[in-house]
């Protein structure tokens, strides 16, 4: 388990470079341009192919950026793509508000805990979310089954309202764990908090001000690096969605495709130049926070 | 004592949002409803039936997909990863490919099967350009079988190998190729003795990581097959959707906790194997 903890460590983040041990034989470089090419085709096509059949005008075989163009005023879409979004600040900040204090706390006072956060955290990346999704759905039966008429079953109704679905909120935050566990502890190990905790204690500061002033600006790219994962998690996330029967970003793609294959693809292609801005932003706030961090 | 409590609300959120409903899967798996009186009862009906006829089908499908797109994607985003650690001056090569990565092994679901649609589906572009202008055609390739399934599922796994696997290949120091080709060891020699060991256990790791995120996939194959082909993600989404046979929402329980049975299996074999291969190296 250990691992696949570390080897997950980078999974969806970008990895610093590290200078490696250059080629030797001149000759041995063909196997690689072999691999390059075939994987860069392969990797390529796609995109520029789903480029291409949206832009190409059918009618007189220009380029045009009418799909596009019909986009935002697509019937559902500012509906359903600000629906994503709102989820995905909502679990943003859930997650964090979760994570940030556990994470903290086991780095400099429960280091025994380590290993049972670790794994549970780390759980959702194996536990096939449609599982998730049905012991939810099954727990979620249970209000008008058992707790008819009670406040329990009021706020378990009040949890799936289409217009803002709590649920997937709640759900979503058990997926982004091992994101946003693993973003959290990797700028908790790199920072020496302790000594930094235990400095500013000696000085005289408060545990509230100690979270404030050391440990939150110390995690500031770590919280930043969750965030982003976080946002692209939830606004891709398919499955939980649909099985729980709430319209999402992803659903309504899935829901129009049948009748307008051309703007299901634009916004397809859209989504990955999103998910490319995100991850770009992450790189960016990766190489800011200098090598010792990095590590 | 207040820092354990400090540590509550985040292993209450995990046995509520996440150990409660996977035990309510446990136990709601062995409950059957009557088709005349609605009457539940204890049974091991829905067990069974997964166990055999379609639903077999649907985990054989799933675990033979998932088994070979994650060797696949293991071997090429090994060669991958390799491909550009090597290169001598891929600095730009190798930030662009892992960018590329970070973004791809994130790219999965349902835009992914439209773009690959759009490509070489029924209308894409590819397809046209084969069958109109070269007159080859897709030789019987098609997008909705488990082979179409596997080339676009290797779209994100190959990513997710490089993202997993390029740190392992940093940690291999110069230093030991050094002191082998100082003792004269061949290449062959270098890797079946010393970088092939010690890459096995996250390589291993990274391929498990693979498997569990392909027989997990459901956005994809859903947005791509509809419920042609036999996997047992779509079963499940089938069994709750359906409206009209009683008992099926029991079913769509016993099918998720196999799943989760099976990934339960697969990763106590991962870590014994883990703790095999590891042995020589503490």
């Amino acid at each position: 388990m250990t691992a696949l903890a570390e080897s997950v460590a980078n999974a969806g983040g970008v990895a610093p470079g590290t200078p490696v041990r250059p080629s030797r034989r001149r000759g041995a470089g063909a196997w690689r341009i072999a691999v390059l090419l075939a994987l860069g085709t392969y990797f390529l096509v796609p995109i520029g192919a789903s480029i291409w059949y949206t832009v190409r005008d059918r009618a007189d075989g220009g380029v045009t950026g009418r799909v596009y163009g019909a986009i935002p005023g697509a019937a559902g879409f500012a509906e359903a793509f600000g629906r994503s979004l709102l989820l995905a600040g909502l679990t943003v900040v859930l997650a964090l508000l979760l994570m940030v204090p556990t994470v903290v706390l086991v780095e400099l006072r429960l280091p025994r805990l380590r290993t049972a956060v670790e794994l549970l955290t780390l759980a959702p990346l194996v536990l096939p979310p449609i599982a998730l999704v049905v012991g939810v759905r099954s727990v979620l039966a249970w209000a008008p089954d058992y707790f008819y008429g009670t406040p329990v079953a009021e706020a378990m109704f009040a949890l799936q309202r289409p217009a803002l679905p709590w649920i997937l909120v709640l759900v979503y935050v058990v997926l982004a764990l091992p994101f946003v566990y693993r973003a959290l502890d990797a700028g908790v190990r790199g920072s020496d908090l302790r000594t930094l905790t235990e400095a500013a204690r000696n000085l005289g500061a408060s545990w509230p001000r100690v979270l404030g002033s050391v440990v939150l600006p110390v995690l500031r790219t770590s919280v930043l690096n969750a965030a982003f994962l976080t946002v692209a998690l939830v606004l891709g996330e398919f499955t939980v969605a649909s099985i729980l029967g709430f319209e999402t970003f992803p659903t309504w793609i899935v829901r129009i495709s049948g009748s307008q294959a051309q703007l299901s693809v634009a916004v397809s292609v859209l989504s990955l130049v999103v998910t490319w801005l995100l991850l770009l932003l992450i790189s960016t706030l990766d190489r800011r926070r200098g090598p010792k961090e990095s590590s | 004592m207040l820092s354990v409590l400090g540590t509550l609300p985040f292993f209450l959120y995990i046995g509520v949002f996440l150990l409660l409903p996977i035990g309510v899967l446990a136990v709601e798996a062995f409950r059957a409803t009557d088709p005349v009186t609605f009457e539940e009862t204890w049974s091991t009906g829905s067990i069974t039936a997964i166990t055999g006829g379609p639903y077999r089908r649907a985990y054989l499908g799933s675990l033979q997909l998932s088994a070979i797109t994650a060797v696949l994607s293991a071997v090429l985003g090994l060669a991958l990863a390799m491909a550009i650690l090597r290169a001598r001056r891929g600095r730009l090569l190798r930030r662009l490919v892992l960018t590329a990565s970070g973004v791809l092994a994130n790219f999965g679901g349902v835009p992914l099967a439209f773009a690959f649609l759009a490509t070489i589906g029924g209308q894409g572009v590819v397809t046209a350009f084969l069958t109109d202008t070269l007159g080859i055609g897709l030789g019987g390739f098609t997008l909705q079988s488990m082979t179409g399934l596997a080339v676009v599922y290797l779209y994100f796994l190959i990513p997710l190998m490089v993202l997993t696997i390029v740190p392992a290949l940093e940690a291999l120091r110069p230093q030991w190729r050094e002191a082998a080709d100082n003792l004269g060891a061949t290449g062959w020699q270098y890797w079946r003795h010393v970088g092939g060991p010690v890459l096995l256990p996250p390589v291993l790791g990274a391929t498990m990581l693979l498997f569990a995120s392909a027989f997990a996939a459901y956005a994809t194959a859903k947005a791509l097959v509809g419920s042609s082909v036999p996997l047992v993600t779509l079963q499940i989404a089938d069994a709750l959707s359906s409206n009209v046979v009683v008992g099926a929402e029991n079913l769509g329980k016993a099918l998720a906790l196999g799943m989760v049975l099976l990934v339960g299996v697969v990763m106590v074999f991962y870590a014994w194997v883990q703790k095999r291969t590891q042995r020589w190296l503490t």
